[in-house]
């Protein structure tokens, strides 16, 4: 039996924002995460009921990030604004700025990897099925995305960590 | 279920990979922000009839009360003790599962309700969506609005009014399996000797409306 909707919102609404925040950039993450859930909204009752609902929504959310990467392209907005609203959780040693630079760096492929693996926690195979292309390849990708993201941001990497 | 800023997906498969704790304290978002998307997605759902049912709740001197409405009206009123996540579970089964918490759509029936509590209504002007009855036991609900405000009908009477004097037990059971308690007066219904008979949201609340529309 399918859980009401509101469920499904309350469970990942979080999740869904932080990879749009990292795919798009804080600036049209809201744009990207209610695009994503109207969306999500309008095909969930023919969603499987042993369906894997996080990779459901990254995968729609991948699609409507991809929308607005080619919309901020076509505008030429410079897409350097600093997040709307910065985290108030502090970053040792590091302030945000910095780290909103770096994740914007990163090639889009990268942000998408390192969003999909290490923040919502899907495994590689999901990962490739999302960004199309081999497990490997996302691996490749979510691994050369942190590492990019400890070379150009330093802060990310706790002093001696050596993990 | 409620509180949307208090999960965070299924899992954080990045702890102990240096950075990841960065990013992720990094894109959290503050309840505020989830909430006023939440009450955009609510309002671009609305407005482009994907919500199949609407809900809020509100606190009354019965309880807290869900509240539930499709595009139609006013589809489910709901006790406490009914458990309203279970509630929420039938409607999605039997109504569609895009169901939200949009309080907006609830605004009319919640305002109401509210003024029925403080004596201040003795009628409500809601549409109403019956679809969760049929039959006997919808013909009998909808009777159950008829009935007076201050008034009490045996269920030996309510049978003999909605035509068949012999249904007294299935009168019983309409009004135990009345959708929209409080809204439709199920509670005015006694028995023959007037005694309270049944109610869905327990005898104590059955009291308290009958001892609220008997003060007003």
């Amino acid at each position: 039996m399918k859980k009401p909707f509101e469920s499904i919102v309350t469970a990942h609404a979080q999740t869904v924002l932080r990879v749009c925040r990292v795919v798009v950039g804080a600036h049209d993450a809201d744009d990207a995460w209610s695009e994503t859930f109207l969306a999500a909204m309008r095909a969930y009752p023919d969603l499987p009921e042993d369906a894997n609902v996080a990779a459901w929504l990254v995968t729609i959310a991948h699609r409507k990030c991809i929308d607005i990467i080619r919309a901020q392209r076509r505008h030429a907005i410079p897409v350097d604004e600093l997040p709307a609203v910065p985290s108030s959780i502090g970053v040792p040693g590091a302030d945000n700025h910095d780290l909103w630079d770096a994740v914007k760096a990163l090639p889009p492929k990268q942000r998408q990897a390192v969003a999909y693996h290490y923040l919502v926690g899907l495994p590689y195979a999901e990962v490739a099925k999302i960004l199309g292309g081999t497990t490997d390849a996302a691996r490749r990708a979510a691994s050369d995305g942190i590492t990019n993201l400890r070379t150009t941001y330093p802060g990310a990497l706790p002093e001696g960590a050596s993990r | 279920m409620n509180d949307i800023a208090s999960t965070d997906g299924p899992m954080n498969g990045g702890i102990g990979e240096p950075g990841v704790s960065a990013l992720l304290a990094f894109t959290a978002a503050d309840p505020e922000a989830l909430a006023s998307l939440h009450r955009a997605l609510e309002a671009a759902a609305d407005r482009e009839g994907l919500l199949d049912v609407a809900y809020t709740s509100i606190d009354t001197p019965v309880g807290s009360l869900l509240l539930a409405a499709t595009e139609k009206g006013l589809v489910r009123v709901a006790y406490d003790s009914e458990n309203h996540d279970k509630v929420l579970d039938t409607l999605a089964a039997r109504l569609g599962p895009r169901i939200l918490r949009a309080p907006r759509r609830l605004d009319t029936a919640a305002r109401e309700i509210a003024e029925y509590f403080a004596g201040l209504r003795t009628g409500f002007d809601l549409p109403l969506d019956f679809s969760l009855s049929s039959g006997f036991r919808q013909t009998v609900q909808r009777h159950l609005s008829r009935i007076a405000y201050g008034r009490t009908e045996s269920y030996k009477e309510v049978a003999r009014i909605v035509g068949n004097p012999n249904a007294v037990r299935a009168v019983g059971s309409a009004c135990a399996t009345n959708p929209l308690p409080v809204v439709v007066p199920c509670h005015r219904v006694l028995r023959t000797d007037g005694t309270l008979g049944g109610y869905i949201g327990g005898l104590a609340a059955k009291t308290t409306l009958l001892r609220l529309e008997r003060a007003a």
